[in-house]
């Protein structure tokens, strides 16, 4: 049995996962049913200033009959008072001392306001703090979430004042609605925060109700942009978390890493790219807090395959193996293989690669069923077919290299080396 | 005990003769369903269809919503395309292709998406087809059947003015007369013909029968040209000793009666008997035990593999309680008081493979006897050979021979259905009605 527990910054949990900062995390009710289940930690959802929340709060993009691959909301910070908030947070860490109990927050933005906010959540005996520099509707219209997290110098600002009064460890979280998320980030670690975490969620607008043309989520015939999260957006929040990884300032703090988790090898992903603990919302705001268990009895059987013992042995496993493209290897070639035994003659590859890759693929007539192979040819390896199939493993890529040492893009033009013909 | 009617309550005959196949109960249902469907490039259950409807793009249009576009793309390939979800042998046609086959899962319910589409068009009576402008052409069609009423849609859509003669008092043809209760009722089948003909230039003349109300030689007067869709007639002769004996009856017409009537008139006995095992064989099989019979039993001369019903018709008839006898021919019926009270059959065995490539049964010498009172015979229906002599149409044992566009020996007669093939399913009729009205209208220059 491999040891899955988490040490972040001396905050440790029995295991990597955390519940993010939203509506499963905004009560002493929901909290200690999520650890009862399991959870590792808890980030509580972010406190600050009293708002009021609007009705409707959600949409969501299906796809082919799946329901929510991509969750919006519009919903604000804590709507409950601070006072409720701090005395349940106070009383679930006594009730699960073992737990990591993180507390959002977003103050006005004084250095008063901070400073009296986090004295009053240490006051709880919370373990850690997180940042919210990413709410990107609602609170920015104040000046806050992700206005703070979009500009650099202000997000060091803040991070400053925080700073001057955190006793526990200090997490930033950072907004994705920037073209890059290392700038907010370098300039939060240079600032002082001990830790990163990321990714908020993405604006966006969900789609559109086709009879009375108002976007979702509707409140009385309008709608505003919202935040997007689940597990459209993993692609994203991983890609932005190598960056953090790859950059030799932010890569020095530890990072919880957020976005579309929703099972063990999510979480690996995200943790073979850097991230320490991951934080999950969507997927329990889907199924509940009981997605927990095959996440520890996921990551422990994978864990125990590879010969890991702890989780230290693989975070970051997978940043080095991400590179810049002038120096992949430009010999490496694959063309694809039918296995004839496994095919069902759906004709999806053939198509695919006749209308949207490289006319690739043969198609031999029969009633009913036509035969398709490989133009080896002609195939320039792209997976498309690979990734089309509908059937496990009946497509391959097989490598066929164009000469056996490696000899990337820079190389290949210094030697003035003939380019595709395709 | 007799051969009597009204054996059931009408509760237990409601039940008896309720939807086989009910329909997906919701969008959701649906979408589940449409949702799996790979579509498959140059599909295989396109290429099963008889008239090629484009299955995957069909079930794709119901995924996203656009069910008018989905009843539009089945209807434009096969005008009786509701019907049709209901009464195909699909798991040897479109489903049985399915890709999904080949992986060992079930293939995707093709029928019951096209239900669904189709059975919204006819429901909201949705207008998928505009008439092309009249072309001053007009086409007679005999026959209200799959292929007389297929071949009618596109010469209409077309601009052509079509008039239909039809020998019963409904159109539909077998879809209304010949196919079991449960498949498809006959409010459904008229709703459909009503459907097919709202397309407008299509004028159905009832109760005209071709040879008694009307000639050949006075369509092609009055007509600029004449598409032939009569179907076959009655049950094989089974030539047995007997067989004029009461209580001895042709499936065509029982199946019709329970068609044409209501269930609780129609009489059945307490031991049945069916000879044949093709679908008009299992139709009339398990429509005596639903209307009542204590025991129906299906008396064939060869062996499962050369059934010519699908597997799928045989677990119906098992389902409801049919007991199968294999290699059994009937050689004679005995009776008493003028009435059939039993059946002995020869057993046989498989000899020689024949012109079917079906190896064929030969008599071992042994014999056995059935108890009956009811005897359906349902071998295979014998073709309007007088009615295709008596009008000089050239043909194969009462089959109109055509071409492949489905002309006839006569200039300007066109023919298609089961007055050629000498019986198939309505999907072909259907398909042969397309391809008639396709050479009609090149043999019009429209």
């Amino acid at each position: 049995m491999a040891d899955i527990s988490a040490n972040f910054l001396g905050i440790k949990s029995p295991n990597p996962f955390w519940l993010a900062s939203a509506p499963p995390t905004d009560k002493k009710i929901n909290v200690l049913r999520a650890f009862e289940a399991g959870w590792g930690g808890v980030v509580w959802k972010t406190l600050g200033s009293q708002v009021k929340n609007v009705s409707s709060r959600y949409s969501a993009v299906n796809y082919n009959g799946s329901k929510v691959m991509g969750l919006n909301n519009i919903e604000l910070i804590s709507d409950r008072p601070l006072e409720l908030n701090l005395r349940e947070i106070k009383e679930c860490i006594k009730l699960f001392p073992d737990r990591a109990m993180i507390v959002s927050l977003m103050a006005d933005n004084t250095r008063e306001k901070w400073h009296e906010l986090i004295a009053q959540v240490e006051d709880t005996g919370a373990h850690g703090l997180e940042l919210n520099f990413g709410c990107p509707h609602g609170m920015t219209e104040r000046g806050m979430g992700a206005v703070v997290g979009q500009d650099p110098e202000i997000a060091r600002l803040v991070v400053e004042w925080v700073m001057e009064k955190a006793t526990i460890p200090v997490i930033t979280k950072l907004t994705p609605n920037v073209h890059s998320v290392v700038p907010s980030g370098k300039a939060s670690v240079e600032a002082g925060t001990n830790a990163l975490s990321l990714i908020n969620t993405i604006q966006s607008v969900t789609g559109i109700d086709l009879d009375t043309f108002v976007p979702n989520p509707y409140v009385a015939g309008k709608s505003v942009f919202g935040g997007y999260c689940g597990p459209a957006v993993k692609p994203i929040a991983l890609k932005m978390l190598a960056t953090i990884s790859q950059d030799p300032v932010t890569s020095k703090v530890p990072v919880s890493g957020i976005g579309g988790v929703s099972t063990w090898k999510d979480a690996v992903e995200f943790m073979l790219l850097g991230a320490t603990t991951v934080q999950v919302c969507t997927a329990v705001m889907k199924h509940g807090f009981r997605i927990v268990e095959d996440m520890c009895e996921g990551l422990n059987n994978w864990m125990d395959e590879k010969g890991f013992k702890t989780i230290d042995e693989f975070i970051g496993k997978s940043v080095p193996k991400l590179t810049q493209w002038e120096e992949l290897d430009i010999n490496y070639h694959i063309v694809a293989n039918i296995d004839q035994n496994k095919c069902i003659h759906c004709g999806l590859c053939y198509i695919a690669c006749e209308d949207g890759s490289h006319q690739s693929i043969n198609l031999q007539y029969g009633k009913p069923y036509n035969t398709y192979t490989i133009k080896e040819d002609e195939c320039v390896g792209c997976n498309l077919c690979k990734l089309i199939c509908p059937v496990d493993d009946c497509i391959t890529m097989v490598e066929q290299r164009k000469g056996p040492e490696y000899i990337n893009w820079k190389e290949f033009q210094e030697r003035g080396m003939p380019l595709n013909d395709h | 005990m007799p051969i009597k009617n009204n054996r059931l309550t009408a509760e237990e005959y409601e039940q008896n003769f309720s939807d086989l196949h009910p329909p997906f109960d919701s969008r959701e249902s649906a979408l589940v369903e449409a949702n799996r469907c790979l579509f498959c490039y140059d599909a295989p259950c396109t290429k099963s269809c008889p008239t090629e409807i484009n299955i995957p793009k069909f079930i794709k249009q119901i995924s996203t919503d656009n069910v008018k576009g989905s009843a539009h793309t089945i209807f434009v390939s096969n005008i009786m395309g509701a019907g049709c979800s209901r009464v195909c042998p699909v798991e040897k046609l479109c489903e049985g292709s399915c890709v999904y086959n080949l992986m060992e899962e079930t293939p995707i319910s093709i029928a019951r998406l096209q239900r669904y589409a189709t059975e919204q068009a006819l429901q909201k009576k949705w207008k998928l087809f505009e008439r092309k402008p009249a072309t001053g052409k007009k086409v007679a069609i005999v026959g209200a059947g799959p292929a007389g009423l297929s071949c009618a849609h596109v010469l209409s859509r077309e601009g052509v003015d079509v008039t239909i003669y039809e020998k019963e008092s409904k159109g539909g043809g077998l879809m209304t007369y010949g196919i079991a209760a449960y498949k498809v009722t006959p409010q459904f089948c008229e709703e459909e013909v009503k459907y097919i003909t709202s397309v407008g230039g299509i004028n159905i003349k009832y109760n005209q029968e071709l040879g008694k109300h009307i000639s050949l030689a006075e369509l092609q007067q009055s007509y600029d040209a004449v598409f032939l869709g009569f179907g076959v007639g009655l049950a094989r002769q089974l030539n047995i000793p007997g067989e004029e004996l009461e209580g001895v009856v042709d499936a065509i017409r029982f199946i019709y009666d329970i068609r044409a009537d209501a269930f609780h008139t129609v009489p059945v006995g307490d031991k049945v008997v069916v000879i044949g095992m093709g679908m008009t064989a299992i139709d009339a099989a398990t429509q005596a035990k639903r209307l009542g019979a204590k025991e129906v039993t299906l008396v064939y001369r060869r062996t499962q593999s050369e059934m010519p019903c699908t597997e799928a018709e045989l677990d119906i008839a098992k389902l409801d309680g049919c007991s199968i006898i294999w290699l059994a021919a009937p050689a004679m019926i005995k009776g008493a008081h003028g009435k059939a009270t039993q059946l002995v059959c020869n057993t046989m065995q498989l000899g020689e493979p024949d012109a079917s490539g079906r190896r064929s049964p030969v008599e071992s010498g042994e014999t056995f006897t059935l108890d009956v009172d009811m005897i359906i015979k349902a071998a295979g229906q014998i073709p309007f050979v007088e009615l295709v002599n008596n009008n000089q149409l050239k043909h194969a044992h009462g089959k109109v021979v055509t071409q492949m566009n489905g002309s006839t020996n006569i200039p300007g007669v066109f023919a298609g259905g089961d007055c050629v093939n000498g019986g198939k399913e309505v999907v072909d009729a259907v398909q042969d009605g397309k391809l008639g009205a396709r050479a009609i209208l090149e043999y019009l220059n429209v």
